[in-house]
């Protein structure tokens, strides 16, 4: 995305919210969806809009999880490391994944192919362990079985 | 869709609806909850949708795609009505032979079939199955009769008539009532309800919010997902009559952003009811307003915290506050303020249309009603389970939750998500309650139940839940921030084949510095899994601490870090 056109997308959420101090959140939600990450001029320019000092919106984008201040990948995996999917052996699921794209939790893969992120419970504990890509939910994964689907994604 | 404008004429428009049903008609309900649609229901919804299209069906058929009705394990669920058989298990693949049989030909298709393990026989009807059949679902029940995206569905079963009732009736009738009902919160703390309604009514202010907290951050619990995703207009109902008793115009729905399915739902749910005048400007012509807003979190546990969600709500750092003046009084930009849990809110309906003296007939002498668990872990059944206040433990996990899979033993269950305690075998009697859950060093939380077979670790489970407390501490108070590092640090030590003589009573000591110390509920209970963990099962600690063994065979001993 060229940095005009990323200035007029922060721009267009800004103006949804009414430049809203209040819906600091819900912005930088926006903020994500539309670009992918938060950049920081992103985060200038959100700052500058509700005015809030930049100090708080970084704050707010370091504190929750929601958020990423670096790019991410194309497809974006989810490992759920619940109670239900650690009981399961979500961990060893986790460490398999680690090994195969050579990216740590929290990592991009260079190629900007993957994110491996976790998550804390999705609610689908009947199908532990959980690994979520995109939008689709992926159940009762193994270490084994998670490198053929990881293989769908291109 | 027409805005009502009294309550006659949501009683007409409830008649009409009912009126035009087809009671002849074959129902198809597929279960389209998150824990489905991970199975696959949506193209089994599409399935059948094409199937009976192409078959020219649509007269004699409705396919249905419903909410979450809890027997998550052998989903994805189908129900065919109203000759209520019941098909688990069901895959795309096996659309085309159900409407051949069962709609064309009127058979039951026996491998879709549910199989009681107790007698090995097969259940045919899905108010046979035994999973059902010993709970009482007053508040998740309806999920499956009614697709949560179609508000005319939820006025079919009665819905929005307790908000009726309500408006004419007092506010302090209403409050009498809640408080006569003995409903105490369900988000984990169990405060009265009523007494919390009152305070915030009585508190001194023009603009009040009532909120509700649907940010779900105890892994292994989806009761509330599982409402506000498959019943989103019953949780709305609850805070409407809420808000009117209160005196409020003003609410919130805070829900976690992990939950897509949940946040669509309640937006549908919120357009829908403001289309019909029962949210926004003179509900059903009765002058009061009110309306409501979705939030979502940012993915931070401890905003599931009363002002830490509030601070959230305001675009601020979700950090609590220490409460020496209550969020009745300010609260949510510091005016007066109403928190209630999603399932608090899903009974507010029930009470009022039933009755306090109804109500408060159900569950034990100072829980009253039905709650709501979520089990998952090592047991037959994953699920959602509601059962009255009071039963047993034993009941719970045996009889509706089919006990231990691969014919291993019991080990413990463990309730109140990562702030609760482990429960041995020997308390498997205990009546599930708030008050029994807290003298056995745990917590009714929001209703996670996790159990724990003899391969799981307990010291390993000890660390899990210190080491999720220590990424989702806020790190505002240092006792919290520093305590669960430190506390972490020695179950590494202790997991990894490192720990000394000592460490046991080191454990303790920063437990009790913790609870005494710390600002919030989060680490004024976080340390309840190692502490339960050590009171039941010391044993395994010494294990590992002095002969160096994990005797379930998690850990891996002498691997360093």
């Amino acid at each position: 995305m060229s940095p005009k056109e990323q200035k007029a997308r922060v721009k267009q959420v800004l103006e949804k919210h009414r430049h809203d101090k209040s819906q600091l959140v819900d912005v930088l939600q926006d903020i994500q969806a539309a670009i992918g990450y938060l950049p920081k001029d992103a985060l200038q320019q959100a700052s500058q809009g509700l005015d809030v000092p930049l100090s708080r919106v970084y704050s707010v984008a370091t504190f929750f999880k929601a958020f990423s201040l670096t790019p991410r990948g194309r497809h974006v995996i989810n490992v759920c490391m619940g109670t239900a999917c650690h009981v399961r052996g979500s961990d060893k699921v986790l460490e398999s994944i680690e090994k195969k794209l050579k990216v740590k939790r929290g990592g991009t893969t260079r190629d900007l192919k993957f994110t491996l992120e976790t998550v804390n419970c999705v609610g689908a504990c009947a199908l532990g362990p959980m690994v979520i890509i995109g939008e689709d939910y992926h159940g009762e994964m193994t270490p084994e079985g998670i490198i053929p689907v990881l293989e769908q994604y291109k | 869709m027409a805005k009502l404008k009294s309550v006659g004429e949501l009683d007409a428009l409830r008649k009409t609806i009912t009126g035009k049903k087809d009671r002849k008609k074959t129902i198809i309900t597929v279960c389209n909850g998150t824990g489905c649609q991970a199975f696959g229901s949506k193209s089994i919804l599409a399935a059948f949708q094409e199937e009976v299209k192409k078959q020219k069906l649509a007269s004699k058929v409705e396919v249905k795609a419903i909410g979450c009705p809890g027997f998550c394990e052998r989903g994805t669920l189908v129900v065919i009505k109203p000759k209520d058989i019941f098909y688990q298990r069901v895959r795309p693949k096996d659309v085309p032979e159900i409407l051949a049989e069962t709609i064309g030909k009127g058979n039951v298709v026996n491998r879709l079939l549910y199989t009681d393990r107790a007698t090995n026989q097969k259940v045919t009807n899905e108010s046979d199955v035994p999973f059902y059949k010993r709970q009482m679902r007053l508040i998740i029940g309806n999920n499956g009769l009614i697709d949560p995206t179609v508000i005319d569905d939820y006025l079919a079963i009665g819905g929005y008539s307790a908000l009726a009732k309500a408006l004419k009736m007092t506010p302090e009738k209403i409050i009498d009532e809640v408080k006569k009902s003995g409903l105490r919160g369900r988000g984990g703390a169990g405060f009265p309800t009523g007494s919390k309604w009152e305070s915030t009514r009585k508190a001194k202010g023009k603009i009040k919010y009532v909120i509700c907290n649907a940010d779900e951050g105890d892994p292994g619990a989806f009761m509330d997902r599982s409402l506000v995703e498959g019943n989103p207009h019953s949780v709305l109902e609850g805070m409407i009559i809420g808000a009117y008793a209160i005196g409020s115009h003003e609410g919130y729905i805070y829900i976690r952003n992990e939950y897509p399915l949940a946040v669509r739902n309640m937006t549908i749910a919120l357009e829908q009811a403001e289309a019909r005048g029962l949210l926004g400007k003179n509900i059903l012509g009765s002058g009061f307003n009110f309306s409501v807003r979705i939030k979502r979190g940012g993915g931070a546990f401890v905003c599931g915290e009363s002002t830490a969600l509030m601070a959230s709500l305001e675009g601020r750092v979700g950090e609590p506050r220490a409460k020496y003046i209550h969020t009745s009084e300010q609260g949510l930009w510091g005016r007066p303020s109403n928190l209630n849990n999603v399932e608090t809110w899903a009974n507010v309906p029930l009470i009022i249309n039933k009755g306090a003296a109804w109500y408060s007939k159900i569950g034990t002498k100072n829980s009253k009603g039905t709650k709501i668990f979520a089990l998952v872990g090592n047991i037959v059944n994953t699920g959602l389970v509601e059962v009255p206040m009071g039963t047993t433990l034993r009941e719970i996990v045996y009889d509706i939750g089919g006990g231990i899979p691969k014919g291993r033993k019991f080990k413990a269950v463990q309730t109140g998500g990562p702030s609760g305690g482990m429960i041995p075998e020997s308390l498997l009697d205990l009546p599930v309650d708030f008050d029994e859950l807290t003298k056995a060093g745990s917590m009714m939380g929001s209703g996670g139940m996790i159990v724990m077979d003899e391969k799981t670790c307990m010291v390993d489970m000890a660390r899990y839940y210190t080491t999720f407390l220590e990424g989702e501490s806020c790190g505002k108070c240092l006792p919290c921030r520093e305590g669960l590092r430190q506390m972490r640090y020695i179950l590494d030590g202790i997991t990894e084949g490192r720990g000394k003589k000592g460490d046991i009573e080191l454990l303790e000591e920063l437990c009790a510095t913790l609870v005494d110390a710390s600002l919030c509920q989060l680490g004024q209970s976080a340390p309840n899994p190692v502490m339960s963990s050590i009171r039941h099962f010391r044993k395994e600690y010494e294990a590992h601490i002095k002969d160096k063994k994990c005797p379930a065979g998690v850990c891996k001993m002498g691997r360093s870090k």
